[in-house]
């Protein structure tokens, strides 16, 4: 129990790209359906458990000057693997479209980040649950968004078609904003989740203040912040 | 489709502007746009590296990487490390930690000959150096100029690569100065708090990438 909820804690609190704000060009440039997301995410979160777990393991050895180009060789290493293993297992289709954002999965500041900021400090089964949390945040941010772009601009999920557009509808909803799929799209997508992430952020701030000092007047809006964070602790 | 040097100039910088349309460097894009003269510091920076990083990469590629035909030069065989070049792929495999390790390199030279020769545009670039390492959109222009991609039958030469590196590090610099531009009036705005921030800055940069695509098949050009 205690580590699934650290595991979350990481997942979620700690999210690479809404918490921490990295490894943004690929949440963007593949996350056109849930199939490339999903397979983006799990190509970045194998080569992060791999690189942690090697980088735990050798940390003593490293010198502290030359840390950062030992990590990216490490990591280059890993991302050449399983470039090589996409290629040979995944569709054409996929590998097509993730293109050149497999090798640069290199130049991923998440990796980068957890070797330096956890692996190095931490030992090998520590790391392990670190990169499967993190792993899972990424690609569950990178299905979300492809789910998101794919529903909205193609009107399918994971390939099914879900609506084709309502012929007897206003205009805006006669078909599938193909936008969506595109680069504007992406951006404006993740605006707006960045956005809802920071709304509820700050709604679970107020709650935790609300409930944290003794409230002399209760107005009703405190109730309801109180419920909100009594709700919390079951929820999670 | 015959790619010249003006079809790379036009696809690189308008039609598949590298933050706008290909996704490449977001992170300095978002970062380091809060303010025109960081932008624009950042932006002639990244040039400056993606260039040299065009060049370097497009050197080791074509005389250490891959095969280089029945008598063509190879610095491997020349240097006596294999006596004979392997089926291209066998080598080709250290791409991805070679071209790193060279950018990576670079970065460190242009750092240390900047700072003795060119003391001006040393402080001029000053912090933003470094962080180019790992910009993506360095390593990205180098996978584009030698890989075989969509409208391009082999890896461009050595010239148009280093023209595409020079393109795609203006077309970088172009979209961080518009973005600072707008992001120096949204600082004024009254702006939901939630969407305060990163949220409106996507959501402004999904708008101009929304004009951008009206440059899609300029002059017939598809990049």
């Amino acid at each position: 129990m205690n580590l699934l909820k650290s595991l979350l804690d990481k997942a979620v609190k700690s999210n690479p790209v809404f918490g921490l704000m990295l490894g943004l060009c690929p949440t963007l440039a593949v996350t056109t359906s849930v199939k490339n997301g999903l397979a983006m995410g799990l190509a970045a979160s194998v080569v992060l458990l791999c690189s942690n777990i090697l980088i735990s393991l050798i940390k003593k050895l490293i010198p502290k000057e030359v840390r950062i180009a030992c990590y990216i060789v490490v990591i280059a290493g890993f991302v050449t693997m399983v470039e090589i293993l996409m290629k040979a297992l995944a569709p054409a289709e996929i590998n097509n479209q993730l293109g050149i954002f497999i090798p640069l999965i290199v130049v991923n500041c998440i990796i980068l980040g957890r070797a330096e900021a956890f692996a190095s400090r931490n030992g090998v089964v520590a790391s392990i649950g670190d990169a499967v949390g993190i792993g899972l945040g990424y690609a569950g941010v990178l299905v979300m968004i492809g789910a998101i772009r794919e529903l909205v601009g193609k009107g399918t999920f994971w390939g099914y078609t879900v609506w084709s557009g309502y012929s007897d509808a206003p205009e805006a909803l006669a078909a599938p904003a193909t936008v969506a799929v595109l680069a504007p799209g992406a951006f404006i997508v993740i605006g707006l989740l960045f956005g809802l992430f920071n709304a509820i952020g700050n709604r679970r701030q107020a709650a935790q203040l609300a409930a944290a000092q003794p409230v002399r007047f209760t107005t009703s809006a405190d109730e309801k912040a109180k419920g909100a964070s009594a709700a919390e602790p079951s929820a999670q | 489709m015959h790619v010249g040097y003006v079809e790379i100039a036009i696809g690189t910088i308008l039609i598949s502007n590298m933050v706008l349309a290909r996704f490449l460097g977001l992170c300095p894009f978002i970062g380091v746009t809060r303010r025109t003269s960081d932008a624009v510091g950042m932006g002639f920076a990244v040039m400056f590296v993606m260039t040299l990083a065009a060049f370097a990469t497009s050197l080791l590629y074509k005389y250490v990487l891959i095969h280089p035909g029945p008598d063509g030069f190879n610095l491997l065989v020349a240097l006596g490390v294999v006596k004979e070049m392997p089926a291209d792929g066998y080598v080709l495999v250290l791409k991805t930690v070679s071209y790193i390790l060279i950018i990576a390199v670079l970065v460190q030279f242009v750092e240390m000959v900047l700072r003795k020769s060119v003391p001006v545009l040393y402080k001029a670039l000053g912090i933003y150096l470094p962080l180019i390492t790992t910009n993506c959109a360095v390593m990205g222009v180098a996978l584009l100029t030698t890989s075989d991609w969509k409208y391009q039958d082999a890896p461009l030469s050595l010239g148009k690569a280093v023209w595409m590196g020079f393109c795609g590090g203006v077309g970088f610099t172009l979209a961080m100065i518009l973005m600072s531009g707008i992001r120096e009036r949204l600082a004024v705005a009254r702006v939901p708090k939630a969407l305060q921030n990163v949220p409106i800055a996507f959501i402004s940069t999904g708008l101009m990438a929304l004009a951008f695509l009206g440059f899609s098949k300029l002059f017939g050009i598809e990049l």
